[in-house]
């Protein structure tokens, strides 16, 4: 259920000890001086220029903005609100009476249920990433950054977070709480769904704790804490910017397969609750296709173009993978 | 064995064009010889080490001519190249024993690296045991991994690798920054054992430490932004240079038994110009304390003695 | 001024720490103001612990460190930050001691929030100025640039102008020239010369017996964290007693002298080892010589030079001195 782990696309930009004085005439770096990978001004306006041109950025963020629109404006253009059995059943969107995308078997409308868990599942999307990244980045750069016991113990921590069977813990939860929303369901998400990003942040961490601005950063009086959000977690900005679009488009994959077997919030109606109900009611044999294609396409289309784009961003911050 | 080198030419590419990195090179190099490479960063050593063996995907080939025996070699194109890498020319890469695989053991690695050149493993395996032991290292070493083995060790290893098909020309880039200075003498030392025993006919040596090309070198060629300076004998190169910049080089080079109170060294104030746009005329005239006013023409690579070339109008 | 007894670094290795690996053991030396002190190693020595260690980067498992007679060993909070304003540290990567995304004059920033907030601007811009010129930067040249526009010697002279800021005392050196060129090499070594001559005690770590001979007054030769030679420079470098001195020396790519001619010198001075008289040759001579430092100590030689002897020899020494004492 984890989300594909993140490409380590940290560009290098540092010497090893011990190596001859910086040459500039190896194939690395022949301008003179190394070509700094992190962002500064002079490398944001590189960046923006292969933004623009860079295909799939373009592509994912275009779509992923276009639901957000629509999570935004979409319910209130609905005519009916969503739960409300008011229409025919089972009607084809002819748009008849105000229902878009036709009704349920049960007489709902579709479009008002569809826009409604558009919003939902960005709500899930921002709520439950930014849980999981906010623990995810607690944990992994106090690991990294402190080492030792204490990275063992935060280690085990997250091996053991991330060995919970989450159905189990969930069916649990379900059966304790009788009413859950969609906050519940997004915080539950965001607390089982950070080890991999803390693993990850811990690995980037590492790696930049030995390099001697840190130690320089000390002797400089600083504190730990603010050495790794003044020093460290700047260095790492587009790999945090990219592992945050990786929870988001996770998060939302995650309530929908939860929604899907029946362990979604009770009071309201998400994209993939849709979907449980439509194939519950045989909605397939049915043909009644227009209660499981949206919220299918629509639950596609928001998480694929996350992928597509956080693939895109890749690119765009690390020169390596450009084409020259 | 006798490399020619004629006014070769190789830039990098780059986003913000092209950087000349090799801006007109010739020398040559008798069979036998050993001749040290030397100059600060940028001045396009580590280039022309490369680009004789293997133009990667940056660097862009303009124009020149490279003989080996007589027979040019295709640089530019990087299959054709493909007949002469580790038969006939061969390099040992700056920090090749950093880029060993981790996953291979020695031993599969060598296999592998002569399968894709046409030669089988085991036609090799008997010569390659013997120079294994020559070098110190025993057998066991082709059966563990990089990482098992010291930083003089793997370098040894590469260095037998590189020459196990005793090629007629090896470069060798920046073989010893890293180790340590009793380790150094004794790669130094292999090279000149190697070529002693026929497993290597010349060697270009790429280093920025000029003393230790004073032990080992027969010839040194200094180089500066991207162009030759001076190229003479070693010891003609350490104790009569000629080109202002070898001059300056060579008194600022500290030296067991001198101390600062006695004799204070000085460096040379500022810096090698950039190559994205490269000076017109002598590129070192702008830090020359000789310069004058013809060093606005680019002064030729000339022989102002025998042997003894300088690229300089007031040396020529 | 800088003192240091019996330090000591052992880190825990394996699963949870089950293991120990002595990196440095029981070291004792010192520097004093308005001196250099070489400490030469190879790699594995444990040289850039004991810099790590003075500076208080890296914890120190036993002995202690001692500044003008504090205890500088394990300090924490604002004895630490106080410590710092008078002992500082440059390191060998220029380009890895500076935060990339960030100008390189922010290292000069980062000390003035932290110790010259109450400080005006305009002081504060000719205090800049001052430590500029101390180590003949033009401050229009390396202002407001990035540290990738910069050279390796502009960014070294700019973390030693960032020390001298502080008015420290104390610099540790590690490696700081090591990555630049050859040029810009001696510029930076005559100017911690300069800065030596004006009162501050300056420990240079290197690995390059060359620069340690320039620069420095007394020289400490460490091996496997145990210094096996150490005395006033001239006495180190002119008559090494210790084989592994005598074998780094031996090994060191000289101008003027090709390695037989240095070996042949070598050998033609046999020295006592052991208790034997034997003449020094190779690497190899060094295992077989292996002193074990648990049972050996650090014997002097003549006046200001220290060498490492096995127990016995050690035992005769400090018994030969008992003598004479009384």
């Amino acid at each position: 259920m984890t989300p594909p782990a993140a490409r380590q696309t940290l560009p290098e930009t540092g010497q090893t000890p011990g190596r001859p004085p910086l040459a500039a005439d190896t194939p690395d770096g022949p301008t003179g001086a190394k070509e700094a990978a992190a962002p500064n001004s002079s490398n944001l306006r590189e960046a923006l220029h292969f933004a623009l041109r860079n295909k799939k950025l373009v592509f994912g963020l275009g779509i992923t903005v276009a639901m957000l629109l629509f999570a935004i404006i979409g319910p209130s253009l609905a005519q009916h609100d969503p739960l409300a059995y008011g229409g025919k059943l089972s009607w084809a969107p002819t748009g008849r009476g105000g229902y878009w995308l036709g009704t349920t078997l049960l007489g709902q409308d579709v479009f008002a249920q569809f826009a409604n868990g558009v919003r939902l599942a960005f709500i899930v999307g921002a709520l439950g990433g930014g849980i999981a990244a906010a623990i995810g980045m607690l944990v992994g750069f106090t690991a990294g950054y402190r080492g030792g016991i204490v990275d063992d113990i935060l280690g085990m921590l997250t091996n053991v977070v991330l060995v919970i069977p989450t159905f189990a813990l969930l069916l649990v939860i379900a059966a304790y709480l009788k009413v859950r929303g969609i906050i519940t369901e997004s915080v539950f998400i965001g607390f089982t769904s950070w080890p991999w990003a803390a693993r990850a942040l811990r690995a980037q961490t590492f790696s930049l704790v030995s390099r001697e601005f840190v130690g320089l950063a000390r002797l400089s009086g600083e504190s730990s804490w603010k050495i790794i959000f003044k020093e460290i977690a700047p260095n790492m900005s587009s790999y945090l910017f990219m592992m945050f679009i990786l929870l988001f488009g996770g998060s939302i994959l995650i309530a929908a397969t939860l929604d899907f077997i029946g362990l979604g919030p009770s009071n309201t109606i998400s994209l993939g609750m849709m979907m449980q109900l439509s194939v519950q009611n045989s909605a397939l044999q049915l043909h009644l296709w227009w209660w499981f294609l949206p919220p299918g396409l629509a639950i596609m289309a928001i998480v694929g173009s996350l992928y597509v784009m956080n693939v895109g961003l890749d690119e765009v911050f690390n020169p390596r993978l450009r084409n020259m | 064995m006798s490399l020619t080198v004629d006014g070769l030419k190789v830039y990098y590419r780059t986003l913000r064009g092209d950087v000349h990195a090799l801006d007109g090179v010739s020398f040559t190099i008798a069979d036998g010889e050993i001749m040290g490479l030397a100059g600060e960063s940028g001045c396009g050593k580590s280039t022309l080490g490369n680009s004789l063996i293997y133009l990667s995907g940056r660097m862009k080939y303009i124009e020149g001519r490279v003989e080996i025996d007589g027979e040019q070699l295709p640089i530019w194109d990087f299959s054709a190249m493909n007949e002469y890498r580790l038969k006939r020319v061969s390099i040992i890469p700056q920090y090749a024993m950093s880029a060993l695989n981790p996953t291979r053991k020695i031993g599969k690695m060598t296999a592998e690296l002569l399968r894709s050149r046409g030669v089988a493993y085991k036609s090799v395996v008997g010569e390659l045991l013997r120079r294994l032991e020559l070098v110190g290292l025993s057998e066991d070493v082709l059966h563990r991994y990089p990482i098992e083995l010291s930083g003089g060790m793997k370098q040894r290893a590469v260095m037998v690798l590189s020459t196990i098909l005793d090629p007629s020309l090896l470069v060798a880039d920046e073989i010893t920054s890293a180790l340590d200075v009793s380790t150094q003498k004794a790669v130094m030392e292999m090279l000149s054992e190697f070529r002693e025993r026929g497993f290597v006919k010349s060697t270009i040596v790429i280093t920025h430490d000029i003393s230790i090309l004073y032990q080992v070198a027969d010839t040194i060629m200094v180089m500066y932004a991207g162009q030759p300076a001076e190229k003479a004998a070693a010891n003609v190169i350490i104790e009569s240079p000629r080109h202002p910049y070898s001059r300056l080089l060579i008194s600022s080079l500290p030296e067991v038994g001198v101390r600062y109170d006695e004799k204070r060294l000085v460096g040379i104030p500022g810096t090698p110009p950039g190559l994205l746009t490269p000076p017109v005329g002598c590129r070192f005239s702008d830090r020359c304390p000789v310069a004058f006013e013809k060093c606005v023409e680019q002064p030729p690579f000339v022989e102002v003695e025998p042997g003894h070339f300088v690229a300089c109008w007031k040396e020529s | 001024m800088l003192k240091l007894d019996n330090v000591s670094k052992v880190y825990k290795v394996g699963a949870f720490g089950a293991q120990e690996l002595v990196a440095v053991r029981d070291l004792s030396f010192q520097v004093s103001a308005g001196e250099v002190v070489s400490l030469i190693g190879e790699s594995g020595s444990g040289k850039s612990t004991i810099g790590k260690m003075i500076l208080q980067l890296s914890p120190i498992t036993r002995g202690t460190i001692t500044f003008d007679g504090t205890d500088v060993s394990r300090l924490k909070g604002r004895a630490l930050k106080d410590y710092y304003r008078r002992a500082q540290g440059v390191f060998q990567d220029p380009f890895s001691s500076y935060n990339p995304i960030f100008k390189a004059d922010r290292i000069f920033k980062m000390i003035k929030d932290a110790y010259f907030s109450g400080v005006s601007r305009h002081e504060w811009e000719s205090k800049l100025e001052a430590s500029m010129d101390a180590v003949s930067l033009d401050a229009s040249q390396v202002l407001h640039k990035y540290p990738h526009q910069l050279s390796g010697g502009q960014l070294q002279r700019l973390l030693i102008a960032r020390a001298l800021l502080l008015d420290i005392q104390f610099l540790v050196a590690d490696e700081i020239i090591s990555m630049l060129d050859a040029s810009t090499r001696i510029d930076v070594l005559n100017l911690l010369a300069d800065l030596k001559d004006r009162g501050l005690g300056i420990l240079f770590i290197t690995h390059d017996l060359s620069l340690g001979n320039y620069i420095s007054e007394r020289t400490v030769i460490l091996r496997h964290g145990v210094i096996v030679e150490m005395g006033a420079t001239a006495k180190v470098f002119g008559n090494p007693q210790h084989p592994y001195t005598q074998m780094l020396l031996a090994s060191v790519p000289q101008l003027h002298r090709k390695w037989a001619e240095i070996e042949a010198d070598l050998l033609a001075t046999p020295t006592e080892t052991d208790g034997q008289r034997r003449p020094i040759s190779h690497v190899d001579t060094i295992a077989a010589v292996e002193l074990d430092a648990l049972d050996s100590a650090l014997v002097e030689f003549e006046s200001d030079h220290f060498v490492r002897r096995s127990g016995a020899l050690a035992r005769e020494a400090a018994g030969a001195t008992t003598e004479t004492a009384t």
